[in-house]
């Protein structure tokens, strides 16, 4: 069992409009894709990818939500409670990676990047948003590679979407692994450019989540648990899946639209 | 060769490992999975008649001892419910149905809703708060622990398992209200009543504040429980609680279960934890000369 630990932030830093990360001192290891369940006290808990790792950690957060909007006061020196890591991480197969990021989900693949680069992966970036404030980590995808922008309005970069970026550069330059995240119609647009190229992709999925540790299935994805039997899943698997780009679960277990 | 198969109340199991409810058992993928992994048979999450979202995060929280846990009843509702056990039961799974309401007519309703669904037997969970009033879980009431059972009985073909509370003085009363009700199996025992505390926020973790205790810490207690049943009741007994081994099941089954089930090992062993579990119990029964899980059931009382 994984002991929950309350630690204090360290600082709390605005990355991009609407997003915040939270650091903060935890012995507590970590692979890049892993995840924690972060315990905003009295509000809730929620798997939050890591998108820092070494000696401080953190975690990068939308403001999407009531727990997400209270964090949003927490300053340095205030507590919140972490278990983990859990998850299954990103694995580097391959030497010349490309990394095609939305939105937030840029926060699942960074540590991955920065961790793949150390371990001498050459590695290109696509990275979307809808707008220009809302690109995220532009500077440590820079720092770590080649990097190329898209916004939805073409405030910035490439006008348009992510994955069609990222298909242009696919046809450019021989990648071996794709890693990808951001909304599910964006990763299904990746994984199907990739199959089409027979490059493998490696994938970061978000479900809703209770117990973070194989138990509750809140996190049911066909047949596996986003938890611990992802959250990165490989094309194969996603192409063979049911539930990827089409159906999620909600609080009761009601299998919905995603 | 050591036969694990087992039987009792007219279920024949393969072998007498079951998954407990709450664990891995909203969806029929999961069910069908964790069958597939070597169950002898799964028990669905406790399903209610409507959906509901149960208790807001956190609602576990990880122990050196276990699990504490108030999850608060999250189900899809008996309606939705009918395709996930359909999955489970045409991948060809032993599924038995868990339900909850509040209050018997609910059960009823629920129960015989999920027995029309296939399900050859039908789990009552108990541990609900008293729809009257009482202030006290229905597992906690003698007369509700009868009433709640035989209102299922009366609405259901297939056997009826009560799952009774270790949350009282004496199980073995509740066992035999439990028979006068009709039922025809017994299923001991559900989570032990417990809380953390965070000293650094001085508050309990648990967004519900308590919760139920399950894991290794509570398997003498879950032992001691199916002992005393054993003794008052004639109907075969299921035990609960804390078995991670093959030596852990053993010791309900020689305390008189006639099946055991599983469930937080779950978060420590992965999927693996039945197929673990059943070797270890069959290389004990052959070092202790025993053919037959049967040949063991309740040896602790001779």
């Amino acid at each position: 069992m994984n002991r929950l630990q309350v630690v204090p932030l360290l600082d709390v830093v605005r990355e991009s409009h609407h997003t915040t990360s939270y650091r903060f001192r935890a012995d507590i290891g970590g692979e890049p894709g892993q995840f924690v369940m972060v315990w905003i006290p009295k509000h809730d808990e929620l798997p939050m990818a890591l998108s820092y790792l070494g000696p401080v950690k953190g975690f990068t957060v939308r403001d999407y939500g009531d727990a997400t909007h209270a964090l949003m006061s927490f300053r340095p020196g205030e507590r919140i409670g972490i278990r983990g890591p859990y998850g299954n991480a990103f694995r580097l197969e391959g030497e010349e990676l490309l990394v095609v990021a939305g939105g937030v989900g840029m926060a699942s693949v960074v540590a991955a990047i920065e961790a793949f680069v150390q371990q001498g992966a050459h590695i290109t970036t696509a990275l979307g948003a809808r707008t220009a404030e809302e690109l995220l980590f532009v500077d440590r995808a820079t720092a770590a590679g080649e990097t190329h922008l898209a916004t939805d309005d073409g405030s910035r970069g490439f006008h348009g979407l992510a994955p069609a970026l990222a298909e242009r550069l696919m046809d450019r330059h021989a990648f071996d692994l794709i890693l990808t995240c951001g909304q599910e119609k964006m990763m299904q647009l990746v994984v199907d450019a990739a199959r089409k190229r027979d490059i493998p992709v490696q994938a970061s999925i978000e479900r809703y989540m209770k117990c973070g540790i194989g138990i509750c299935d809140a996190c049911a994805f066909d047949d596996r648990l986003v938890c611990v039997d992802g959250p990165v899943f490989t094309g194969e698997d996603l192409v063979a899946s049911e539930d990827f780009a089409k159906f999620r679960r909600d609080k009761t277990g009601r299998r919905i639209p995603v | 060769m050591v036969s694990l198969e087992t039987e009792f109340a007219g279920i024949k199991m393969w072998n007498p490992t079951m998954l407990a409810s709450g664990f891995l058992d909203e969806t029929g993928g999961s069910l069908l999975r964790v069958y597939r992994e070597g169950a002898g048979a799964v028990v669905t999450k406790s399903i209610g008649p409507e959906p509901r979202e149960g208790y807001a995060n956190p609602t576990i929280v990880e122990l050196d001892v276990g699990m504490l846990n108030a999850v608060g009843l999250p189900n899809p509702g008996m309606v939705e419910f009918e395709r996930e056990v359909k999955i489970a039961l045409e991948g060809g799974a032993l599924v038995i149905g868990s339900v909850f309401g509040k209050d018997a007519a609910e059960y009823a309703l629920v129960a015989e809703r999920l027995a029309s669904y296939g399900v050859p037997a039908i789990e009552l969970n108990l541990s609900c708060p008293h729809a009257k009033g009482l202030g006290t879980e229905i597992a906690q009431s003698l007369d509700a622990v009868q009433e709640f059972t035989r209102a299922v009985k009366d609405a259901v073909d297939v056997p009826v398992f009560p799952k009774l509370s270790p949350n009282v003085s004496n199980i073995a009363a509740y066992g035999i209200a439990a028979e006068k009700g009709g039922a025809d199996g017994i299923v001991a025992i559900n989570t032990v009543k417990a809380m953390a505390i965070s000293p650094d926020l001085k508050m309990p973790l648990l967004a519900n504040k308590y919760g139920g205790l399950s894991g290794p810490a509570i398997r003498p207690v879950g032992v001691k429980a199916v002992y005393d049943l054993y003794d008052a009741v004639d109907v075969p007994l299921v035990g609960v609680g804390g078995i991670v081994s093959g030596r852990d099941a053993l010791e309900y089954l020689m305390a008189g279960a006639s099946a055991i089930q599983i469930g937080t090992a779950l978060a420590t062993g992965g999927l693996g934890v039945f197929d673990r579990v059943k070797k270890e119990m069959s290389s004990v029964l052959e070092e202790i000369g025993a053919k037959s899980v049967k040949d063991v059931i309740g040896v602790a009382h001779e």
